[in-house]
């Protein structure tokens, strides 16, 4: 029987298998793309939750100290300037070689650094709160350096020395033996600026700069978005003005971030003056950034309510302006506000431009003022990536968890934002 | 602070304002006069008059501030430090602004002078416009409150206005572009000045190392960007390889094959890849990828560098992927539906369909949409800066290092830098290169999918 002789019939049924096996092999390409897509997400996750979940303990001391106020110079009746004065690097110093039972030369310096260089301030403050203790004994825990905490949270487990010498190891495990050596839940992470010293290094700055940023970006774009979008699709003439304006904003929405830095640093720091640094001019920066994303979405809101309404209003009377404020805008809010959310969580996650108007600079006070120099969450964590110190990698992994909290929070905020007060027509 | 305070003045003076003419309207109505609006009409005028002008001089007096007290202070500085020019200038004005402003600076005496008078200027100027600002909010409040007549149009009048304010705000997004080009075309401007343009953009040796004295050897610096080019080109190549395939891939099985239920949640999934900032990419790339790339390279036999193209490459495609996926699942879902049950109708499998059928349909929306993504790739910056190597290598080998435009523009611009040296100026000769590749990929991908859009409209 030779090809000729088949029936069309015969052909097709003889073709099945390859092209069932074709569609069965396409399908298999699709579910492979998705499930590597979503494989990426799972890896990203996991890695970051894994190296950084431990930055929420840190490593503590309890000690009882005795706050010997002959030696420090000073008494229960001292002035606040005294007190903080006092030398309490030398007691911590000789209460840890004490402590250690260390003699030697070698030892009596090691049993030194195993307490971070904050432990002091830490002594200081506790003083300063409470002057009953001076002369009495002082109930404290700690701050270790960031090798003996990392020592104590990675490589105790699988038996590794870490940075930490056979001597310093041995005193450390007796510690813990009695209880004395423990992690607690790392506040001072969160309520401390940045340090050089990785256990002393916090957020709280690069939070506070980035809520400054944030409401600098929020005050600006929302109305000037708000406004814009209403012009765009309720009063704009169709001619060729507003047509470069449509593909202006659509093109703006996306040229790459860096290039807003650029303007910033050009024409905000360069020719207006604006001080560098400063929440001000990234809010500025990332104002220009969001604009295109929340007058966009706020035309589609506007879009999405009926005709039917405007005509309505138009109907009894309302002049445009009312109609549109009136009627047309408090329908349309809901949607604009999940535009201005997504918008946010963008300018959240911004880097590049706020690398150029200079809010790299390293920020060890809190911002109070949105003149202040400040850093932001995402530059911050830029700028700890950039460490050497392992106990670095792990800050910045917990400062990836938290910036991606608050990214979650607003992301769900806009959806549920949209299925709760969205109309649907 | 006392800006605040004036501004906190202001709107007090607003809300008397939309008080006293709302007031003066009902009087005359109440005297038994037919009104042409309604008295909010009357007050909103008054208000708006009384805190517009006012506001709109200081916004404009803020931006030009900087510039008019330097060019004041100028004369005020020593002899040498105004014939030294440039830079000297530069720095001794910033000096005066740091010693006014109380920072803790080594005191000069011979900047006494001008420290004195920015203090006799900042103490005269913040007068002067709050009593300007002042004197045009109570001249606007009485003169339009005297206007308050019956036949005054007043809510034409407000809605004008308001009209005027929302035309401006949409103008802001011209102003930024304009902004932008001006801003990167002037420093380019004076970029090719100093170095040209033929070597710019055809030279092969970037080092952009410019001496701290004049005299020092090789202190003109090599400004080839062709390794940058071939840098981003080859990471974004890597990132498209990745980022087609799988994007396409999946917005395709989404959209013809999966069930209702799947597509509820891995579309929504696949669209976190994007919500993620680009420095936790950056991170992940930098710390976690690179070095298990290295590794799997050192076990084959490879030299793999520490910052490889492949490792920022393949980073950046995962962070595409939602890209490209949403896009073309938009425009596989504006195939109508008849032409697919065409092919469905002749006996064609759901596979040959979409070969056959749908992809040619949709393909120049897939191509706008590749070429937005591939925009993206090129502007991309944590992702490169973090993981991918400042070394300007001229390679196409993707275990290199490579550096691309955006990273050295980031490393020429961060940090403590004069305004006028090659070096800061060659950051916006890239930029300028940058905007204006992004903006005619961007240009013409959305013209081409707002025209495929409307073929099946």
């Amino acid at each position: 029987m030779t090809d000729q002789q088949l029936t069309t019939r015969a052909k097709v049924e003889r073709s099945m298998t390859r092209r069932r096996r074709a569609e069965m092999r396409f399908r298999a390409y699709g579910v492979m793309s998705i499930a590597f897509g979503l494989l990426c997400l799972v890896v990203l996750f996991s890695n970051i939750l894994g190296q950084g979940l431990s930055t929420f303990r840190q490593t503590v001391l309890e000690v009882n100290l005795h706050i010997d106020g002959d030696a420090l110079g000073i008494s229960r009746q001292s002035s606040e300037a005294e007190i903080s004065a006092a030398d309490y690097e030398t007691l911590l110093k000789n209460f840890m070689r004490e402590k250690a039972g260390a003699t030697s030369r070698d030892d009596r310096r090691l049993a030194g650094t195993l307490v971070s260089v904050g432990a002091p301030w830490q002594i200081r403050d506790a003083v300063l709160a409470n002057t009953d203790v001076i002369g009495d004994h002082l109930r404290l825990e700690i701050i270790m350096d960031d090798d003996v905490d990392q020592w104590y949270k990675h490589d105790r487990d699988i038996g590794q020395p870490g940075r930490l010498k056979d001597n310093q190891i041995k005193w450390l495990e007796s510690w813990i033996a009695d209880g004395s050596l423990h992690t607690r839940f790392n506040t001072t992470f969160f309520v401390n600026g940045d340090s050089r010293e990785p256990e002393l290094a916090g957020i709280r700055g690069a939070i506070a700069g980035s809520l400054l940023t944030m409401l600098v970006t929020f005050l600006l774009s929302f109305p000037i978005g708000v406004a814009a979008a209403i012009y765009l699709e309720e009063f704009a003439p169709r001619n060729r003005m507003t047509e470069i304006v449509e593909i202006n904003i659509n093109n703006l929405a996306a040229v790459p971030s860096i290039t807003f830095g650029l303007l910033g640093l050009a024409i905000f720091i360069g020719l207006f003056g604006v001080a560098r640094s400063t929440p001000l001019v990234g809010g500025l920066v990332l104002t220009l950034m969001t604009l295109p994303t929340i007058i966009i979405s706020g035309r589609a809101a506007i879009k999405a309510v009926p005709p039917s309404i405007r005509e309505a209003a138009l109907g009894l009377g309302a002049s445009r302006m009312q109609m549109v404020f009136h009627h047309v805008l408090p329908l349309a809010l809901p949607g604009m506000l999940t535009g201005t959310i997504i918008g946010m969580a963008q300018a959240l996650g911004e880097t590049a431009p706020l690398l150029m108007v200079g809010m790299i600079a390293f920020v060890v006070d809190v911002p109070n003022f949105i003149s202040d120099p400040a850093t932001v969450l995402p530059v911050q964590i830029f700028l700890w990536s950039d460490s050497p110190e392992r106990a670095f990698t792990e800050r910045t992994s917990g400062a990836i968890i938290v910036l991606l909290a608050f990214l979650i929070v607003m992301n769900t905020a806009a959806v549920w934002l949209r299925r709760r007060l969205e109309r649907r027509w | 602070m006392t800006h605040g305070v004036l501004l906190i003045v202001v709107s007090l003076l607003f809300v008397v304002a939309y008080w006293l003419g709302k007031q003066r309207a009902r009087t005359t109505a109440a005297e038994g006069s037919k009104l042409n609006s309604l008295p909010e009409h009357y007050g909103s005028l008054v208000a708006l008059w009384t805190a517009l002008p006012g506001l709109v001089l200081l916004l404009l007096w803020s931006l030009v501030e900087g510039p008019v007290v330097d060019n004041l202070l100028i004369n005020k500085l020593p002899a040498e430090t105004q014939q030294q020019g440039g830079t000297a200038i530069h720095l001794a004005l910033s000096k005066v602004h740091n010693l006014a402003n109380g920072a803790q600076v080594a005191e000069d005496p011979l900047l006494m002078p001008a420290v004195q008078h920015l203090l006799d200027l900042q103490e005269r100027t913040l007068l002067l416009s709050s009593g300007i600002v002042l004197a045009l909010a109570l001249a606007g409040m009485a003169i339009v409150w005297r206007r308050i007549h019956p036949d005054l149009r007043a809510r034409t009048e407000v809605e004008g206005i308001i009209r005027g304010m929302l035309f401006c705000s949409s103008a802001i997004a011209v102003l930024t572009t304009v902004g932008i080009l001006s801003s990167v075309v002037f420093e380019s401007w004076q970029f090719f000045g100093k170095i040209s343009p033929i070597e710019f953009l055809f030279g092969t040796s970037w080092s952009p190392q410019i001496a701290l004295r004049p005299d020092q050897s090789g202190s003109s610096g090599s400004f080839g960007a062709i390794p940058l080019f071939t840098g981003t080109l080859l990471i974004s190549l890597i990132a498209m390889l990745i980022a087609v395939p799988v994007g396409l891939m999946s917005a395709i099985y989404l959209s013809e094959y999966a069930h209702y239920r799947v597509r509820q949640f891995a579309k929504p999934a696949l669209e976190i890849l994007a919500g993620i900032p680009t420095v936790v990419y950056g991170f992940f790339a930098a710390l976690s990828v690179a070095p298990f790339i290295r590794e799997s390279g050192a076990g084959m036999g490879l030299e793999v560098s520490s910052e490889s193209a492949l490792a920022a490459g393949l980073v950046m495609g995962v962070m595409i992927i939602p890209f490209v996926s949403s896009l073309s699942d938009d425009v596989i879902n504006a195939v109508p539906q008849s032409l697919r049950d065409g092919s469905y109708g002749l006996g064609g499998t759901r596979s040959e369909t979409v070969w056959q059928v749908v992809l040619p349909a949709a393909l120049p929306g897939i191509v706008g949409a590749i070429m937005l993504a591939v925009s993206r790739a090129i502007g991309e910056t944590m992702i490169v800066a973090m993981a991918a190597g400042l070394a300007a290598n001229l390679t196409a080998n993707p275990l290199d290092s490579v550096t691309t435009v955006t990273v050295q523009i980031v490393t020429l611009l961060v940090g403590d830098q004069e305004f006028d040296s090659p070096k800061t100026l060659a950051a916006f000769a890239l930029g300028l290169v940058l905007f204006l590749v992004t903006l005619s990929l961007n240009f013409v991908a959305l013209k081409v999918v707002q025209k495929y859009r409307e073929q099946y409209d």
